[in-house]
């Protein structure tokens, strides 16, 4: 394999220190990790084939906080709260709000999944067994050493962020200023068509109050896109009413 | 400027006319009636000079080839001899006498603009074809002839008269001339060159290998333009285009084509006697057909056509019998007098408002109408029956008295049988030929009934043009018939008393017995009221005549005929009239023979294109169309469906990739 | 810890994903699965970081920036994408997928609600049914 050629040819002593831990003894990490991780990917196979939406959300969470547990295992900290945070905090909410507004039933209901699910499957596992494959051959020898200092502490990570991604970061305020605008003018629209013109201070107040805050660029993101989301389902709310 | 710099512009100035007319045409009317008429006097001039200049010497002969163009080489070549001369004369004379009277002619015509650049532009192309030295520069000039004359026939496109026979005269021109290409091609095959000079130096040498065939295909399309039987048929109908038209086209010069082409290419033709028995037969049975034909006629017009078909058969008679001079020298005088019968005519049209002649024979006073027209036709057509001092007498003698001069026997390479059946069927048109101009005098201008309606006078251009054309329809036979022979350098062309007399008398005896036949008929003329005039009396005389035309056909029964039993004709011809009237029945004979066929075989095409060729592009187009249906199919909006193909392609392209790059 | 394990987990993730985005007719179930995706991919982002500012001594930490990134985006993304599913709920009563197919040939443009109110409140019982 292409890849599994270069990390052996880059860095032949870890590969010399991977053949000294094997598959059969696994260290307490992995083993937290496999657990965890079957865990998680149950949690995902019970989110896509639910028959209860709701239900489907809340296994999203499960499988959201396994693998923020997968991050701390990991090492890398900071990422595991962010995924705690914007992920089953505020996402997974967001979905359900998404949910209650389209009117989703609660309960099982029978037609969850499209006509198109058997070919869907055999996508999936085509896919999952490729990339199964080509991943386990290529990186079946690669050993990461967890010891040491944790490489994804928020102290490193911050350092890191703030020197080498300054200019991305600042972008990616500007792509969720974007977000916000779109998302008000989704819900604009959708107030044009409807009977009254009555809720425009809401709508409007609602994002600009939230995205008058820009430090903390990924917080403030998912406040907007929350916001924005919130102030469309009020509208829509309203508008399903009249 | 040298003679040929002089005889290059004849041609070239009414072309640049005819080009200038149609550009200007739309945007400066003003300029067109001089754009028509400076071009055509000009070349007139300038003919006139060329042909002092050439004075029946030694031919003029130019050439310049502007590129090679094969094994037998094209070149723009000038052949100015002394027939060229003198018909190159005639052409301009005639064409700016038409183009003069249609200025008054047509003075209201909203085409008059195009009408007058074709006239150009076809005065361009005889005299191209009078001056070529080359045969295939000729048969430029010949086909543009062609199709000047289409366009001219059909001038009055509204009606369907017109439009069919502009079609009929362009399909049995070309009819005649496809064989005459492939004539043209064989005989400079032959010959090793389209020059003319060269042609007849072959031909003196004797180096024709196929003479009969190339004379025969070479004489069916001289039958086409010339309008020889059993090509003909055309050119009664071409009467539906204007007067003027008539007179400059289909009278006096672009038919008069193809009998100087045979003199021109006359040694060519006497080289097989068997294309001069059938030229004879031929001029023969043209005659002696159109000048009876011509007897039955009620339109006037189509009494000039079939004359014009019976004169030109004597032109080709003279030929058959291997005088050109004759042949030119009657070609010249007819080309004056009858230019002079139709512009005549057109006149009488537009004065009494019909171009029946039994419509004309119950007006009374229709000569105190149009007092020019009444005098000028009178000399008209006492040139046409051969009358002792009028032009036409002189010609017509010439042609006999050369028939009779090869009867006699001392002919070299032309049977005597030619000179027998010239000199016969001569007599015999003779006779007829007086007969029908009485009666077409009589019926015109001798009428008796209701007053003639009075239209005012005739526009100033079209009467003076009128004189001016009686002057050689009158004085040229006589003047020229002694110093003719010089320019021509041939026999000599004075009349011979045996046939003069012989002549003579015989056409006084049809004009005496036309007479008497009138007076008795004549009577029946107020128990039979008949007559339509035109809608519009006070219109130009092209609407006249375009209205006059249209309307014989509802009027009477038919384009030709008229059921008029004070028609003198009628006495005459007894139980020929019906058959006569309409030519002999060659037009049901023609579409017995070719038009039914043809279109069967139309028919037939059209069922095997709609039914069997369609059928298999149908079937062709049935297998895509199930294609497109089964991948139409693929397309159900379902985006699922889309992705799902998207990315299972995808995993396929990742697996091979992956495969071939570990080279599994 | 191998690096096969977080990779695998990875890429079973992500199947799985994939498979909720295909055979899934709720658009916000859809999203959902989606949302699976992007983090498969963290996942990778974030074990392939530790494992080279280990072995490589890479001190960028672009795969820990890069899955921070990704975070922010997937947020603006679902918000966006709600809004879109909400508009489309409003406006053709139904957030399934396999419903939306103006884009086939001789399709039959639903449109938007001409009805009223009642026949509005029909069709979004029908859908929901």
């Amino acid at each position: 394999m292409i890849l599994a050629s270069a990390a052996a040819s880059a860095h032949t002593t870890n590969t010399v220190a991977a053949d000294t831990h094997g598959f059969l003894s696994p260290t307490g990490v992995e083993i937290a990790f496999l657990l965890v991780g079957v865990v998680t990917f149950g949690a995902a196979l019970v989110t896509v084939t639910t028959r209860q939406l709701v239900h489907a959300a809340l296994w999203l969470v499960v499988t959201l906080g396994g693998l923020a547990v997968e991050y701390l295992l990991l090492t890398a900290e900071f990422i595991a709260w962010v995924q705690v945070l914007i992920y089953v905090g505020s996402v997974v909410v967001l979905l359900l709000f998404g949910l209650m507004l389209t009117r989703a039933p609660i309960g099982r209901s029978p037609d969850a999944d499209s006509g198109n699910r058997w070919a869907a499957l055999t996508v999936a596992v085509a896919a999952a067994a490729a990339l199964v494959w080509v991943v386990v051959d290529a990186f079946r020898t690669t050993w990461i050493d967890l010891d040491g200092p944790a490489a994804g502490s928020t102290e490193a990570t911050g350092a890191s962020l703030f020197q080498n991604w300054v200019l991305p970061f600042e972008a990616l305020s500007v792509l969720l200023l974007a977000a916000l605008v779109g998302a008000i003018v989704l819900s604009r629209k959708a107030k044009a068509d409807a009977v009254t013109g009555a809720k425009t201070p809401n709508a409007s107040k609602t994002p600009s109050a939230k995205g008058a805050d820009p430090s903390g660029g990924t917080h403030s993101g998912t406040g907007a896109a929350g916001g924005s989301g919130a102030g469309n389902t009020d509208g829509s709310d309203k508008e399903g009413v009249s | 400027m040298t003679t040929t710099t002089l005889a290059v512009l004849v041609p070239l100035l009414p072309f640049l006319g005819a080009a200038a007319g149609l550009l200007l045409g739309r945007t400066a009317p003003g300029f067109v009636r001089p754009l028509a008429v400076l071009p055509a006097l000009t070349s007139l001039v300038l003919a006139v000079l060329v042909a002092v200049r050439q004075g029946g010497d030694e031919a003029v002969n130019a050439a310049t080839e502007l590129t090679p163009t094969g094994s037998i080489p094209i070149e723009l070549a000038l052949h100015i001899d002394g027939f060229a001369a003198l018909v190159a004369v005639l052409v301009a004379f005639v064409a700016s006498c038409v183009q003069i009277y249609s200025t008054g002619y047509l003075r209201d015509d909203p085409r008059y603009p195009s009408y007058a650049a074709l006239v150009s532009l076809f005065t361009s192309a005889m005299l191209l074809v009078v001056y070529s030295g080359d045969l295939m520069v000729l048969l430029v000039g010949w086909e543009i002839m062609g199709i000047c004359s289409y366009f001219l026939v059909g001038h009055y496109w509204e009606t369907p008269e017109a439009r069919a026979a502009s079609l009929k005269a362009f399909l049995v021109t070309k009819l005649g001339d496809v064989p005459f290409l492939i004539g043209l091609f064989a005989l400079a095959t032959d010959a090793g060159s389209f020059r003319i000079t060269k042609v007849l130096g072959a031909v003196s040498t004797g180096a024709l290998d196929h003479p009969t065939l190339i004379a025969l295909l070479l004489l069916a399309g001289v039958a086409g333009k010339s309008a020889q039987f059993p090509l003909h048929t055309w050119l009664p109908d071409a009467m539906a285009g204007p007067t003027p038209v008539s007179a400059l086209i289909h009278a006096a010069t672009m038919v008069a084509a193809g009998v100087y082409f045979i003199a021109r290419l006359l040694p060519v033709f006497e080289a097989s006697q068997a294309a001069m028995v059938v030229l004879a037969v031929m001029a023969a049975v043209t005659m002696a057909g159109s000048a009876l034909a011509a007897l039955a006629q009620d339109d006037i017009k189509r009494v000039f056509a079939y004359s014009t078909i019976g004169q030109l058969g004597y032109m080709t008679g003279a030929l058959a019998v291997g005088d050109r001079g004759a042949a030119v020298f009657h070609l010249l005088t007819h080309g004056a007098f009858k230019a002079l019968l139709f512009l005549a005519a057109g006149v009488i049209i537009h004065a009494a408002g019909t171009n029946s002649l039994a419509a004309m024979s119950r007006m009374r006073d229709l000569r105190d109408r149009v007092p020019d027209a009444y005098w000028t036709m009178t000399v008209a057509l006492l040139a046409l029956a051969a009358i002792p001092p009028f032009s036409g007498f002189f010609s017509k003698e010439s042609v006999l008295g050369a028939a009779e001069h090869i009867t006699t026997g001392h002919a070299e390479g032309v049977p005597a049988a030619a000179g027998w059946i010239i000199l016969v069927a001569g007599l015999l048109t003779a006779l007829l030929t007086a007969a029908y101009a009485t009666r077409l005098w009589l019926l015109a201008f001798r009428g008796r009934g209701a007053e003639a309606p009075d239209h005012g006078r005739q526009p100033l251009t079209m009467t003076v043009v009128l004189w001016v054309l009686a002057a050689p329809s009158l004085a040229i036979g006589g003047l020229a018939y002694q110093s003719l022979p010089g320019w021509f350098g041939g026999d000599d062309l004075t009349p011979t008393l045996t046939t003069s007399i012989l002549g003579t008398g015989l056409a006084v005896v049809g004009g005496l017995a036309t007479y008497g036949a009138w007076q008795r008929t004549t009577a029946l003329a107020a128990r039979a009221p008949l007559g339509a005039v035109a809608a519009h009396p006070e219109g130009d005389a092209g609407l006249v005549e375009a209205e006059a035309i249209a309307s014989h056909e509802p009027a009477y029964g038919d384009v030709a005929y008229a059921p008029d039993p004070a028609d003198p004709g009628r006495l005459l011809l007894g139980p020929l009239h019906r058959h006569a009237a309409v030519g002999f029945h060659l037009d049901a004979v023609y579409s017995a023979l070719f038009v039914r066929p043809v279109r069967a075989g139309a028919t037939l095409v059209r069922f095997l294109d709609r039914e069997v060729v369609e059928t298999y592009v149908r079937g062709a187009g049935i297998l895509p169309r199930w294609l497109g249906a089964a991948v139409r199919r693929a397309q159900t909006g379902n985006v699922q469906t889309y992705v799902s193909a998207l990315l299972a392609g995808t995993v396929v392209l990742a697996v091979a990739a992956v495969l071939v790059a570990t080279g599994a | 810890m191998h690096l096969a394990y977080p990779a695998v987990l990875s890429a079973l993730l992500f199947c799985t994903g994939l498979y909720g985005v295909l055979a899934r007719r709720n658009a916000i179930l859809v999203l959902m699965s989606v949302e699976l995706m992007l983090n498969a991919v963290n996942l990778n982002l974030v074990a392939f970081d530790v494992w080279l500012s280990r072995t490589a001594e890479e001190t960028l930490h672009s795969g820990q920036a890069l899955t921070l990134f990704t975070i922010a985006i997937a947020a603006a993304e679902i918000g966006i994408g709600l809004a879109i599913v909400l508009a489309v709920h409003r406006n053709r009563g139904t957030a399934d997928i396999d419903k939306l197919r103006d884009t086939a040939e001789g399709h039959e443009p639903e449109g938007p609600e001409t009805g009223g109110p009642a026949a509005g409140a029909a069709e979004k019982a029908e859908a929901t049914a």
